[in-house]
């Protein structure tokens, strides 16, 4: 099989050709490159907003369903009370007076060979590369009982917005000597320490204001994220270990594996460790990309999308680039902070490509912070290189890592400050 | 997957290179990809540092505008530990020193921006502006603007301020002979409370 890159390289090179366009790389000479970007989530404004600054001639469109975005970061703080709902809304005027066209509605359908988006409101966008960055959908049927339907009873808040009104709304609805139950899936899904930081800020409520109710992890893993700073996290401050732990976590190995649930009873059923109730129950459900990446051939049979991880253009449908929670990064995690710098990326590269050039080796970074509880902050981080070989992107050897296990509560109390920080930045860097 | 992916970049590349020796001025290829490669490489940096290296953020530093020399100096000091941090050794250890000076003359290039910081005592930053001109003015020039050999701090974040100062203070990071007799007699003559208002003063610089 031919691959994607080089037959795309192949199509651009001759089609500059044809019409003559000599002394590239000066765009404003070549007819200006169309891009659709699909999704407005952190992958999708970034990758918008970067085209646009890299080529201010492209023509740049991002169609996105809703008017609004709500972030999964920081959305645990909101969860837990300790931030505003409002702050984690980020709008499209910023996009928009760069002169990237903004349209509010579904993507229904892309079609790779027509090189065109069509939407359910009936327009029809015509591209030269599209981008796709549709973040994930939930695998309802892995978890029995559970659905779109059941997750009105029973919020997943992994997307946020209504849902995260939701669970914060049981949450505050819950009487002392409640039972909170958070059942975390298995890898790869997105946010891997999220639901450790949900765990510790839910926990951080309940010591302050329900401090005879605790929280009941069910996980489908025996090792997360973050663990050992996450588990120092919680025996400063949520007695975990002890008798009067507000957190309890049942791993894999012990049976916690969620395999079924029941809305009306408020239970939880586990591979082994027996059935649950809750007063509140959190079920992350196991995910994928997003729909339109399997109904455009994306995924080549897989949860996520297959990509050239130096171009994140797709292996099955040349022409299409998929970043974000939906791509295949391995080494880097399914991160905002990963969307946002692989964005960068693949703008440089779609278009480098439109115009027959070659696109730039990227060098992307990932650096993601986790609220433990007060003043308590810790961060992963990493940066890696594409190597073009294996089609890998590398982490940097002796670089990266977790914050140190002993570095003391005035560097958790600076990273705390940084994790505010960074997410000031980040909604300014995506959407600003 | 991994197989079929193979080479075919280099693949790519050698018929780039066979396309612009006919057909466009080679050298202006390469500047471009070298300039997208810098793009990318600072992207990276740009989601905690803000957009171009201005950040709005009360903690995080920004680096536009960065002295160059200014800029290596406290990557390298990351690398090796001698200025202490929370995430930017581990960060700073993932660059080459090619990398680091193409990332330097980046932001570098950058206008330094100063967006308001609510969190600024205004109250204090009258006196603090004369303890400046004092203590500070002498290398810190033009307010905090400019300087042989250090960083910003007009309209520098003031939490990113005080963290710089505490680890002044704490012999955690490296001072000056100079600087560090200065911070002697600011801490002798004004305590805690002088620096404070000198960072307040910093801050509010627009």
């Amino acid at each position: 099989m031919m691959h994607s890159t080089r037959r795309g390289f192949l199509r651009t090179t001759a089609a500059a050709t044809a019409v003559g366009v000599v002394g590239l790389p000066h765009i404003a000479r070549a007819a200006a490159p169309r891009f659709v970007i699909v999704g407005g989530g952190p992958g999708g404004a970034t990758a918008a907003k970067y085209l646009k600054r890299y080529a201010p001639a492209a023509e740049v469109t991002l169609i996105e369903a809703n008017p609004t975005y709500t972030t999964c970061f920081m959305s645990n703080e909101v969860l837990g009370g300790l931030r505003d709902f409002s702050t984690i809304q980020v709008g499209y005027d910023g996009l928009s007076g760069h002169g990237i066209t903004v349209i509010h509605d579904l993507v229904t359908a892309i079609d790779p060979e027509g090189k065109t988006v069509t939407t359910q409101g009936g327009e029809s966008v015509a591209f030269d590369r599209c981008i796709v960055a549709p973040g994930i959908d939930f695998k309802y049927d892995a978890v029995e009982g559970y659905s779109a339907e059941a997750a009105e009873i029973m919020p997943h808040a992994w997307k946020a917005g209504p849902q995260t009104t939701l669970l914060r709304s049981q949450l505050e609805a819950m009487e002392d000597g409640g039972t909170v139950i958070v059942a975390p899936p298995d890898n790869p899904f997105r946010c891997p320490p999220g639901p450790y930081e949900r765990i510790s800020l839910i926990a951080n409520y309940l010591k302050q204001h329900k401090p005879k109710s605790k929280v009941l992890v069910l996980d489908a893993k025996d090792k997360f994220s973050k663990m050992p700073l996450f588990t120092q996290a919680w025996e400063m401050f949520y007695g975990y270990g002890t008798d009067n732990s507000l957190i309890e976590w049942v791993s894999k190995s012990d049976g916690g594996t969620v395999t079924g649930v029941n809305t009306e009873t408020m239970e939880v059923t586990t591979a082994g460790a027996g059935t649950f109730k809750g007063d509140v129950v959190n079920l992350i459900p196991p995910q994928s990309a997003g729909a339109i990446a399997r109904s455009t051939g994306l995924l080549e049979g897989g949860d996520w999308a297959p990509v050239n991880k130096g171009t994140f253009e797709s292996l099955a449908v040349p022409g299409i680039h998929v970043l974000g929670d939906a791509s295949i990064a391995a080494a880097m995690p399914k991160s905002g902070a990963s969307a946002n710098s692989q964005a960068k990326a693949t703008a440089a590269s779609a278009l480098a490509l439109s115009m027959g050039q070659e696109p730039p080796m990227p060098t992307l970074a990932n650096a993601c912070y986790s609220i433990g509880g007060p003043e308590h902050g810790f961060s992963v981080a990493a940066v890696y290189n594409y190597d073009d070989f294996e089609n890998k992107l590398v982490p940097v050897e002796g670089a990266g890592g977790v914050s140190p296990i002993d570095a003391g509560a005035d560097s958790r109390r600076r990273e705390m400050f940084y994790a505010h920080s960074w997410f000031e930045n980040m909604k300014a860097d995506c959407w600003g | 997957m991994g197989a079929r992916q193979q080479g075919t970049r280099r693949w790519a590349a050698t018929l780039v290179v066979a396309f612009a020796a006919t057909a466009m001025p080679a050298l202006a290829q390469a500047d471009e990809t070298e300039d997208m490669t810098v793009e990318v490489m600072a992207g990276a940096c740009t989601y905690c540092h803000g957009t171009d290296g201005n950040g709005i953020g009360e903690a995080i530093p920004s680096i536009a505008g960065m002295p160059e020399d200014q800029f290596a100096y406290m990557m390298v000091t990351y690398q090796d530990g001698s200025n202490p941090a929370t995430v930017m050794g581990r960060v700073a250890r993932g660059y080459t020193e090619d990398q680091i000076q193409a990332l330097a003359a980046y932001f570098g290039g950058k206008p330094f921006e100063r967006p308001p910081q609510p969190w600024i005592d205004e109250s204090v930053v009258a006196e603090g502006k004369e303890l400046a001109a004092e203590y500070c003015e002498s290398c810190h020039e033009n307010e905090g603007r400019d300087g042989e050999g250090v960083g910003i701090l007009a309209g520098q974040k003031l939490q990113y301020m005080r963290f710089s100062v505490a680890d002044f203070l704490s012999e955690a990071r490296e001072m000056e002979r100079r600087q560090a007799r200065k911070f002697r007699e600011l801490m002798d003559d004004h305590g805690e409370e002088g620096f404070e208002k000198i960072l307040n003063y910093y801050a509010s610089v627009q």
